[in-house]
């Protein structure tokens, strides 16, 4: 039926199941795709948890992760040692993150992680400034950006500390019924 | 969580709070800039405080010349400026070795500034959240639950009395509530926590563990084991029936490959179209097993009459195919037996209604007319559930109670849609949200350009003339539509009584389908008219711009199937001298004009997005292709979907009809769009997009469908000659014949029918239901209102509890202050 495989243990993949929102057909294809990466890194045999980490540079090649100008900061927020090599776990981890029935506030916590480029745990307006550098590639002028990051800073700070905190994020985010469905890469 | 935070300034060492985060070498420094803005201001009174006491040194040193010299006010106001800046220059290394790091130390420790970075925070919260899961689950938890320094006034509560915990306890607080939660709670918590995978399993693997060790016990009860093995099996099958179901996903990769180069917007409409195959799949499946197997099992004895095959049936859908399981009048109208002796067909030559055979062993039995009829029933109940529920959940992933004012903010941080790899289509994405910025920015500096009132007069006039064509033609083309529909109906009549009918029947066939040619050719042609008058008109905002070409659609699409239906069920069904069985002629009727439909929906990819594509950018030399138009494609879909609901009830195999044209349509439809298409320019909402979409397939298409079907089965006479409900007055009376035969048998059963004679048949009922109805609406949108209000009573306490924060941090940094100057001040009167 399909039950021969020996990458993972039945119990790993019970785990997997209970943690992530992925099935098991999902769990096994997710193994192939992250091997085909290094294959010469990433073994076949995962039933007694073999601690390797591919690279950022090797991770950044996926065609789902090619073109995002947010690449970089995904895999390093989900990367264990934050510098973007991502063990296994933190591959399905991500992508599970990111995945259709992910609910809304997971997506939340790790799109603030995200956007948060100097990790101080406020999207300040430096953090903001580089968000729209990415989305707009530099086709806004310096003014252009600055006028809009403070006024996005205006409009969603709540607090009054001219940097955006996890609250402030999650209130505007609530307002948007799009980020559900735009906060999702297929895999 | 109540906490205690230490304001103790005297305390030497402050403690990074009770959790430090985890990661965080830099301390923060969010206040510090506030701090020293505000503090200037604070520190004014220390250094005056400073100067007098210098002023009072001072005044011991009388010097007359130098006193009365002009500039000795400026030279004292320079020694002053000199000596202020001395001061700041002193304090200002003080103040950073030790303000700043107490009291952002502090700060760093607020909750608010915790979550979701340190685990200790999320494994707090999430301790909380089980908590609460379990006490709504059960009335209260068992009491060796509670640590023991709980105090005892507060047992039950779940309040803490001692927050000191370390993290390994909280954990295990956490394992031992996950332990105690159903396992359908457990995971949707566990894959809800943002923690790495490789904890979460952790946590599982404690939690179960205990699990296993307390069912290992032998004084556990042997049905609570069984229980658990139960719980076990039914996990497992779970899962394998989500593997099989993933693994059966349809068009995975085409999907894929859509949204990756198209992005959300165009992919709702290939999703919608999969959730409308699903549908008709369902359909299918129940009219093809309570319906059409039997009835084909069982053949009924046909006409004699036997026509030949020619390849027009496919088309028209009359001619051989007229007499088969296709259509209502092939269905039997009574009791289908199996046969009881070896030649099964000669038991069912035709009997009065109801009669049952004289084989009466106990064979299966099939009542043809009770079955149809509930059939179709169900079916379409089931179908307004499902309808029902997806409309409300997509509405309430999609409807936002207060108006969003950061729509700067939402543009930047959710605009991005992650799931587009194509790299031209990315570029282009960046494009598009570079000119929408640039629009919010230029509408949010300049406010709005107030339009004098000559422009509005001007606008207003526009908009009218717009719409008076669009309605102008709308009910041309339905006045057209009548009077064409009533001369076709002539035309047929006339041709059937005439004796030349044998001779042209080919042709005759062919004239039934000038109605669904012409229909489909205004459904067609009119959205033209439509797109040039709103070419014409200008609107503030794109998205009012959809939904005026969404609602003028509508109004097309809602006008033509009324005047479809009254010539279907108000004429063709009235008139019973001519047809012998009118329910197949409409069924065939729906046939074709599904089948036209489908025609022309591919005339118009082929000319409307290939022809166009290859014209607008070798003739109009224009760069970009097309754009894909979604509105005016779902509305197809819709309308074609009211189509098939529409004749489910004639035609109980339209559902197969309808499932193989959307399977294709989703091939053809994929392929033009790579090819002829690229994505929309402009801003898409696609949520909002997607709920409007499913309340038009809900209200307008399926309440119209179920409307005019239970109008059919309520007051309309079937046909005397064929069909399941030959010789009744209504097609319901088939069910309540069956509840009076049930009353006979059993006279217990009285009950039920008088309570469906009270219940169903009497308006009143109905009228109380849906007055019972609207009162709830009603309340259900007064809380609506109250949360509204609610939200910005919330809004403005955020704010006072910021101008708080601020506040307190200032008084901390001035007192504190205030206790440094003092003894810097003995210091220096010591040293001097």
């Amino acid at each position: 039926m399909g039950n021969k495989q020996t990458t993972f243990t039945e119990e790993q993949l019970e785990a997997y199941q209970d943690c992530t929102f992925f099935t098991r057909k999902e769990i096994l294809r997710l193994h192939g795709r992250y091997r085909e990466l290094a294959p010469h890194l990433v073994p076949l045999d995962y039933t007694n948890n073999p601690d390797i980490r591919v690279p950022l540079t090797l991770i950044v090649t996926m065609p789902e992760l090619k073109e995002n100008p947010f690449r970089d900061r995904i895999v390093e927020t989900f990367s264990e040692d934050g510098q973007g090599n991502l063990s296994f776990n933190d591959f399905v981890d991500m992508f599970s993150a990111l995945c259709e029935t992910s609910p809304r506030e997971l997506k939340t916590i790790y799109a603030f992680k995200i956007y948060d480029f100097n990790r101080d745990n406020f999207i300040c307006k430096q953090d903001l400034e580089k968000t729209v550098n990415k989305l707009t590639k530099g086709e806004l002028s310096p003014e252009e950006v600055t006028l809009v990051c403070d006024k996005a800073i205006e409009e969603a700070d709540l607090d009054g500390d001219s940097k955006l905190s996890f609250s402030d994020f999650e209130n505007m985010i609530s307002k948007a019924p799009d980020f559900l469905s735009n906060f999702h890469v297929r895999i | 969580m109540a906490r205690n935070v230490n304001f103790d300034l005297n305390h030497p060492l402050m403690e990074a709070g009770l959790e430090s985060p985890v990661d965080e070498e830099v301390v923060h420094n969010s206040f510090n800039q506030l701090i020293a803005e505000q503090s200037q201001n604070e520190l004014t009174d220390a250094f005056e405080l400073q100067q007098l006491q210098r002023d009072l040194d001072e005044e011991g040193q009388d010097n007359v010349p130098y006193l009365s010299s002009p500039d000795y006010r400026e030279r004292l106001q320079g020694q002053r400026e000199d000596e202020w800046q001395d001061d700041e220059r002193q304090t200002d290394p003080i103040r950073g070795e030790h303000w700043s790091s107490a009291t952002l130390k502090i700060l760093s420790s607020m909750p608010s500034r915790t979550i979701g970075r340190s685990r200790g925070a999320i494994i707090s919260q999430y301790y909380n959240r089980t908590m609460q899961l379990r006490r709504r689950r059960q009335s209260r938890p068992s009491i060796r639950d509670f640590s023991r320094s709980a105090r005892p006034s507060i047992r039950g509560y779940g309040m803490e009395g001692d927050c000191t915990d370390t993290e390994v306890t909280k954990r295990e607080r956490l394992v031992n509530n996950l332990q105690n939660l159903s396992v359908s709670d457990r995971v949707r918590m566990l894959r809800a926590m943002p923690l790495s995978v490789a904890e979460k399993s952790e946590l599982r693997t404690l939690a179960l563990q205990k699990e296993r060790r307390i069912f290992s016990g032998s004084q556990i009860p042997c049905c609570s084991q069984l229980k658990y093995y139960i719980i076990i099996a039914v996990r497992q099958s779970w899962y394998s029936w989500l593997s099989f179901l993933h693994s059966l996903h349809l068009w995975q990769v085409a999907l894929k490959r859509v949204s990756g180069r198209f992005g959300t917007g165009v992919l709702s409409y290939f999703l919608f179209l999969k959730t409308l195959l699903f549908f008709n799949l369902f359909l299918f499946l129940v009219t093809g097993a309570f319906l059409v197997l039997p009835q084909a099992v069982h053949p009924p004895v046909l006409p004699a009459v036997k026509r030949s095959f020619s390849g027009l049936e496919l088309l028209t859908g009359a001619g051989y195919l007229s007499d088969t399981v296709m259509y209502y009048g092939y269905y039997c109208n009574y009791t289908l037996h199996r046969s009881c002796r070896d030649d099964g067909r000669e038991q069912n030559i035709s009997l009065s209604n109801g009669t049952r055979l004289d084989c009466m062993s106990k064979h299966l039995s099939y009542n043809m007319p009770l079955a149809y009829f509930f059939t179709i029933g169900v079916a379409f109940f089931i179908t307004c559930i499902i309808l029902v529920y997806s409309m409300s959940k997509s509405f309430g992933q999609s409807f936002r109670i207060d108006k969003s004012h950061s729509i700067l903010a939402v543009k930047v941080f959710c605009s991005w849609d992650f799931k587009v790899i194509k790299k031209t289509s990315v570029k282009l994405m960046s494009e598009n949200i570079c000119t929408q910025l640039k629009e919010l920015l230029a509408e949010v500096n300049h406010k709005h350009v107030k339009n004098t009132g000559c422009q509005k007069v001007w606008r207003l006039t526009v908009q009218g003339i717009a719409w008076a064509i669009c309605i102008a033609g709308t009910i041309c083309c339905v006045i057209g539509i009548y009077f064409f529909s009533h001369y076709m109906h002539k035309n047929l009549q006339q041709t059937s009584r005439s004796p030349l009918a044998s001779q042209n029947a080919l042709l005759n066939e062919a004239s039934l389908l000038a109605l669904p040619v012409v229909v489909s050719l205004i459904n067609l042609l009119l959205p033209g008219l439509f797109n040039l008058a709103a070419w014409m008109e200008d609107y503030e905002s794109p998205s009012v711009c959809t939904y005026v070409a969404i609602g003028r659609n509508l109004m097309l699409k809602v006008s033509v199937l009324c005047v479809l239906c009254y010539h279907w069920l108000g004429r063709v069904a009235a008139d019973l001298n001519h047809f012998m069985c009118w329910e197949s002629f409409v069924g065939q009727e729906l046939y074709r004009f599904l089948l036209m439909d489908f025609i022309f929906t591919l005339l118009d990819t082929l000319l409307g997005e290939f022809l166009w594509r290859l014209f607008s950018m070798r003739v109009l030399k224009r760069r970009r292709k097309p754009v894909f138009d979604i509105a005016r494609n779902v509305l197809e879909l819709i309308y074609g979907q009211t189509l098939a609901w529409l004749g489910v009830l004639f035609t109980p195999l339209l559902p197969v009809v309808q499932l193989i044209k959307l399977l294709l349509l989703f091939y053809i439809k994929k392929s033009s769009v790579m090819m002829n298409c690229q994505a929309p320019r402009k801003p898409y909402r696609v949520s909002q997009m997607t709920t409007i979409f499913i309340t038009l397939l809900c209200f307008p298409s399926f309440l119209g469908a179920s409307v005019c079907v239970t109008y059919t089965m309520w007051s309309i006479t079937p046909s005397s000659s064929c069909g399941p409900f030959r010789g009744l007055k209504t097609m319901f009376q088939a069910g309540k014949r069956w509840v009076e035969e049930l009353e006979k048998d059993n006279p217990n059963l009285s009950v039920l029918a008088r309570a469906h004679s009270y219940l169903v048949e009497n308006p009143f009922f109905l009228f109380v239901g849906a007055g019972i109805f609207l009162i709830v609406i009603y309340f259900h949108s007064q809380v609506v209102d109250g949360q509204r209000k609610i939200i910005s009573l919330l809004q403005e306490q955020i704010e006072n509890e910021g101008e708080d924060k601020k506040f307190l941090i200032t008084r901390l940094q001035s007192i504190h202050e205030q206790k440094r100057t003092p003894a810097r001040r003995l210091t220096s009167q010591d040293s001097s």
